[in-house]
């Protein structure tokens, strides 16, 4: 089981997390102007990535607050974590 | 003396404790120390069990947890486990324990007879030969094979003994108490680390347990008393005996089981579960022996070279009388050195390799004991015991020349440790294999992990001791402390020695069966004609096979079967790689997972204030997520029908009183309250002003369904939201979700109220006269106080707020109290409608008065797949702003014509019951073959009163330009023909929410 370090609540066993799958999928601002493959795309894919993955969130159990975190989804490392909002970090180097 | 084989001296028993235990009936004694197997070995039971599919006499071959014969049953009725192992079992006063497998005895088993057809049952047999009907199936092979392959029987009532979950966080972990793990948790714990050291043993040692090593000056035994008292006594260390860690996840969280009932404390607790999360691991789990595969190598009476050292030395029983060593490797000859001391004839070593080591080879001739380098056991013989084995040269991957016989009851067998990497793999760590040693050994592991000792391939008892020292060491230094290393200096020990792996002896085409997995009974020739069949990776081969499978998961024989896989396909081991180590190491039973999460407990109950009026009332209850809510309540001796037929009658004729405070609340305040609303909503709330309710739908992303409920404004920038009950906590966090994450500048705060507020419903013509009574104030004429609209008030004395919303189509009031005032809320409001016959009602009623005016339930008339137009709830979707779902709404698929929508169904046949989820088909096509159009599916059936026949909801493909079509209900009883109409099947005008 994850230790999942809440920016806002620090670290907290997985169980009272809930994760939100991939981040910083942008919500379309003009919906309308997209196709319906375009916005199938949008609600249905998702990478699935092996090694780095940034992913939202959700301390359920806690302070309810949405946040990004990057994991190693081969190691289940979480890498960095930040608040909604907050850009990623630039993390250098090949996936450890 | 009734223990044949024992000791007169010697050994970590005592013998001033003697424990009569039974066997199979059969009334036996051993001594407080013993585990079961070894208390039968004292008493000269060698058999024990019978194979899985052969059904062949099998015996104890291991002394620990590796063993994969001798699964027994243990205990009576409620008590009674199936399934452990022998050598696991701590022998306690009148423990009863019987073999399992075994049909009708374990001496006389008729199964045996598929020995003699074996020829019929090669390896995947079952994925060939048991074809034919599914009749056949059910009737003839399944019960043939559950009866032949059952092993034990799971217990037939209940268990009334208690189990307990315990939660520790530690600095160190060390998995395993034999010489390594010792020697780590005193180094962390003389750091003053928080420590745990768990051990699957009733004491701590280890290997040091049968051991003549010293250490330190003492004997090996001294040494571990020594450090376990100093453990003990240590304030930061918790010891662990009797525990096996059976677990490894993610973050250093491990899992352990403490059989607590074999323990002091063992009548109030059976089992406890642990749950560890370490900042540092140290894993010393040690190593496991590896039989050798040769023919007929399962006879009783073989028995691992380092479990013979051990049931001499710890527990002083003799597995036999006349002993002969068969090894690839120099450290079994300890086996040969302790059976002569303890006065076995050991007729002979018998060893694979051409060199041996002048100064081992120098240990038998000091000892008179024959010793035959190059030489192979090619087969054993006797029928349930081992009576003699045949020795002859190995000659390249042949056997040269002729056999020798050599008698003897006992065949001691090495083919080299295995680390035991369980954990290590469990955590993700990767195997690397280590030609010189000839096993898999540790890589890179996890994270804040390490192992330490045989499990580490480091055999050797002063290398071990070190590397336990410093990673004990490493481990604390790790978790913040300062730690320093105490080497202990190690004499006279036994030193890891050589090896040359030996993975099965070749073999005559008529000799017997050579078994790699003694409890799946997968011999040689299996694991060849696997490969044969293409099955020629380590995953394939395992499930083709069985190999690794069951209660020992392949301790003994998976490391056997890769180098047997390894020298067919001719690729190197390290090649072909493993299988998957998952969690549990060892069985684990139901009971200590449940833990006290059982009955009652199982689920946290979510009550009303109302609850026990209810109950006391005589309330049928249904879950509704974790609310209890009553269903109905019956009089008399009243059945479901016709208390609910009671139920909607009275409703519809008078009055009803429902219990509606699960209902979810949300209260929603801020600026961007009505804003919020819009987007969540698909319709509109700009105009709705304060005072007043509207219905609301929500769907998701993807457009479909998601929510509904009634919202009122409660002042300009506060609403009260009503949900579903089972919906509540998904549209908290749902509309959470959106707050923070898409609209983070929208200034709206949420707040769940389901809790605050308890809500008596009263519903039906005389719902008004009774509110009257209990608020005679309040202007209740359909002007002063109209549909959808709320009001504040004092009802029956209590703040209260009213709202005038209708599920039931009748005229009717949901008063709301706060929470504790819920009860005398409903007392009053009982009192108040007597003159009108109140009655309560459930929420089966419920559901009939909302189905006969074709009100949907989202989950019951919704599946994730429907439309708010697909439910005649177009109209309610805005077209004049944007709100979640609705760029889906307008996707091809949700705009195409043959979409499923919602329409009333009437049964031809009135008194037809059609069941819920029944699927729909045109007229006729019930006969016809397979595959039939499917038009829809029954989402709601009903009896009515109201309407005196059966009725449903369905949703059918374009339903609603098809009213008035007989279809077809797909029934196995007979198809059953009914109309489609129009799903609002009583008081098509609405007339009736404004009463009579």
């Amino acid at each position: 089981m994850l230790i999942i370090p809440c920016p806002w609540c620090g670290n907290r066993d997985e169980i009272e997390f809930h994760c939100g799958g991939q981040a910083h999928i942008a919500r379309p601002a003009e919906p309308d102007r997209l196709d319906d493959a375009a916005w199938a795309d949008y609600l249905f894919m998702r990478d699935n990535a092996k090694g780095r993955h940034a992913e939202r969130w959700v301390h359920n159990a806690g302070c309810r607050r949405w946040f990004n975190l990057i994991r190693d989804t081969t190691s289940h490392r979480i890498l960095a974590v930040y608040r909604v909002g907050e850009r990623p970090p630039d993390l250098e180097g090949p996936t450890p | 003396m009734s223990q044949p084989r024992r000791l007169a001296e010697g050994g970590l028993i005592d013998r001033s404790q003697a424990l009569p235990f039974r066997f199979n009936g059969k009334s036996l004694t051993g001594f407080a120390g013993d585990t079961l197997a070894s208390a039968l070995i004292a008493n000269g039971v060698h058999l024990v069990g019978r194979s899985f599919k052969y059904h062949r006499p099998r015996g104890i071959m291991a002394a620990g947890i590796e063993d994969p014969n001798g699964l027994v049953q243990v205990g009576t009725g409620a008590r009674t486990v199936p399934n452990l192992m022998a050598t696991q079992v701590p022998l306690s006063a009148g423990l009863e324990a019987t073999s399992v497998n075994v049909f009708p005895s374990v001496g006389f088993d008729a199964g045996a007879a598929i020995g003699w057809g074996s020829r019929l049952f090669p390896a995947g047999f079952y994925y060939k030969m048991f074809f034919g009907s599914p009749a056949l199936w059910r009737r003839i092979y399944e019960p043939l094979i559950r009866r032949a392959a059952g092993w034990g029987k799971a217990p037939e009532v209940a268990d009334r003994d208690r189990y307990d979950h315990r939660h520790h966080h530690c600095d160190v972990l060390v998995v395993g108490a034999g010489p390594a793990g010792l020697a780590a948790a005193r180094s962390a714990a003389r750091s003053g680390a928080r420590v745990v050291l768990a051990d699957a043993d009733e004491r701590c040692g280890g290997s040091l347990l049968s051991s003549k090593a010293e250490i330190d000056g003492l004997t090996g035994r001294e040494w571990c008393d020594q450090v376990v008292d100093e453990l003990g006594a240590a304030d930061e260390v918790l010891l662990l005996p009797r525990t096996v860690v059976f677990g490894a996840y993610d973050g250093n969280y491990f899992c352990a089981l403490e059989r607590t009932e074999d323990g002091p404390n063992g009548a109030k607790v059976r089992q406890r579960l642990w749950h560890f999360r370490s900042r540092e691991i140290v894993l010393a789990t040690g190593a496991h022996e590896r039989p050798l595969v040769f023919a007929d190598n399962d006879r009783p009476g073989t028995m691992l070279a380092g479990a013979v050292t051990g049931y001499l030395r710890r527990w002083a029983v003799k597995p036999g009388e006349r002993m002969v060593l068969f090894t690839n490797n120099d450290r079994a000859y300890e086996a040969a050195v302790a059976a002569d001391a303890a006065g076995i004839d050991v007729a002979a070593v018998v060893d694979s390799r051409e060199q041996v080591d002048p100064a081992v080879a120098d240990m038998l001739s000091t000892r008179n004991i024959r010793h035959l380098p190059g030489h192979v056991v090619a087969r054993t013989q006797g029928r349930k015991h081992v009576r003699a084995v045949h020795v002859g040269r190995l000659k390249g991957d042949r056997i040269d020349g002729a056999l020798e016989k050599i008698a003897c009851d006992l065949l001691a067998v090495s083919g080299g440790l295995s680390p035991a990497v369980h954990l290590f793999s469990q955590a993700q760590g990767r195997l690397v294999y280590d030609a010189d040693l000839a096993c898999l050994r540790p890589g890179q592991g996890a994270d804040r992990q390490r192992s330490a000792g045989g499990c580490n391939a480091t055999f050797d008892l002063a290398d071990a001791l070190i590397e336990g020292c410093r990673a004990g060491a490493e481990a604390a230094r790790a978790a913040g402390f300062e730690a320093s290393e105490d080497h202990p200096d190690v004499a006279s020990a036994w030193t890891a020695g050589a090896i040359v792996p030996l993975w099965s002896v070749p073999t005559a085409s008529k000799a017997g069966k050579r078994f790699v997995d003694l409890q799946n009974d997968t011999t040689v020739a299996d694991i060849k004609l696997a490969i044969r069949e293409g099955f020629d990776s380590a995953e394939h081969l395992k499930r083709y096979t069985l190999t690794g499978f069951g209660t020992d998961q392949g301790r003994t024989s998976n490391v056997n079967a890769l180098g047997i896989l390894a020298q067919a396909v001719d690729r190197p081991i390290q090649e072909i790689g493993t299988t998957t180590f998952r969690p549990p190491y060892t069985p684990v039973t139901f009971g200590a997972m449940g833990g006290r999460d059982r009955g009652a407990l199982f689920d946290p109950a979510r009550l009303t204030p109302m609850h026990d009026w209810h109950v006391a009332n005589g309330a049928v209850f249904e879950d509704v997520g974790q609310w209890k809510r009553p269903r109905y309540f019956p009089r008399g001796g009243e059945r479901m029908r016709a208390a609910v037929a009671r139920e909607c009658k009275a409703t519809r004729e008078r009055v009803g009183i429902f219990d509606a405070s699960t209902l979810g609340k949300i209260d929603i305040q801020g600026p961007d309250a009505v804003a919020f609303l819009n987007r969540v909503y698909t319709n509109g709330w700009t105009t709705l002003p304060v005072g007043k309710a509207r219905y609301g739908i929500m769907c998701g992303e993807d457009g479909m369904v998601f929510d509904d409920g009634t919202t009122a404004r409660l002042a300009e920038h506060r609403f009260l939201m009503t949900t579903t009950t089972g919906g509540a906590a998904g549209v908290l966090d749902h509309l959470e979700e959106f707050l923070q994450t898409e609209w983070p500048d929208l200034r709206v705060r949420l707040t769940s109220v389901t809790e605050q507020w308890a809500n008596v419903s009263l519903a039906g013509p005389r719902s008004r006269d009774v509110l009257a009574a209990m608020a005679p104030d309040l202007d209740l004429s359909p002007d002063g106080f109209g549909f959808l609209q709320w009001r504040d008030a004092i009802v029956a004395g209590l703040d209260a707020r009213i709202f005038r919303v209708s599920f039931t189509g009748e005229l009717q009031y949901e008063i709301n109290v706060p929470w504790h005032f819920g009860q005398a809320l409903w007392d009053a409001a009982m009192a108040a409608g007597e003159p009108f016959d109140i009655t309560p009602y459930g929420t089966e009623t419920m559901h009939v008065l909302r189905a006969e005016k074709g009100f949907i339930i989202v989950g019951q008339e919704t599946d994730g797949t429907t439309t708010p137009d697909d439910l005649g709830l177009g109209r309610m979707v805005s077209t004049k702003k944007d709100f979640i779902g609705r760029r889906s709404l307008g996707r091809s698929d949700c705009l195409r014509p043959g979409r499923k929508q919602l329409v009333g169904l009437l049964p031809e046949d009135p008194g037809r019951a059609v069941p819920e989820g029944s699927q729909l088909v045109e007229v006729g096509m019930t006969t016809r073959p397979p595959p039939v159009p499917m038009l829809g599916f029954v989402t709601s059936s009903y009896w009515s009163a109201a309407l005196d026949r059966h009725f449903c909801l369905a949703l059918v493909a374009d339903g609603r330009s098809r009213h008035g079509d007989v279809i077809e209900v797909a029934l196995a009883a007979g198809p059953a023909l009914a109309r489609i109409v129009d799903p609002v099947f009583y008081d098509q005008e609405g007339t009736r929410r404004d009463g009579d």
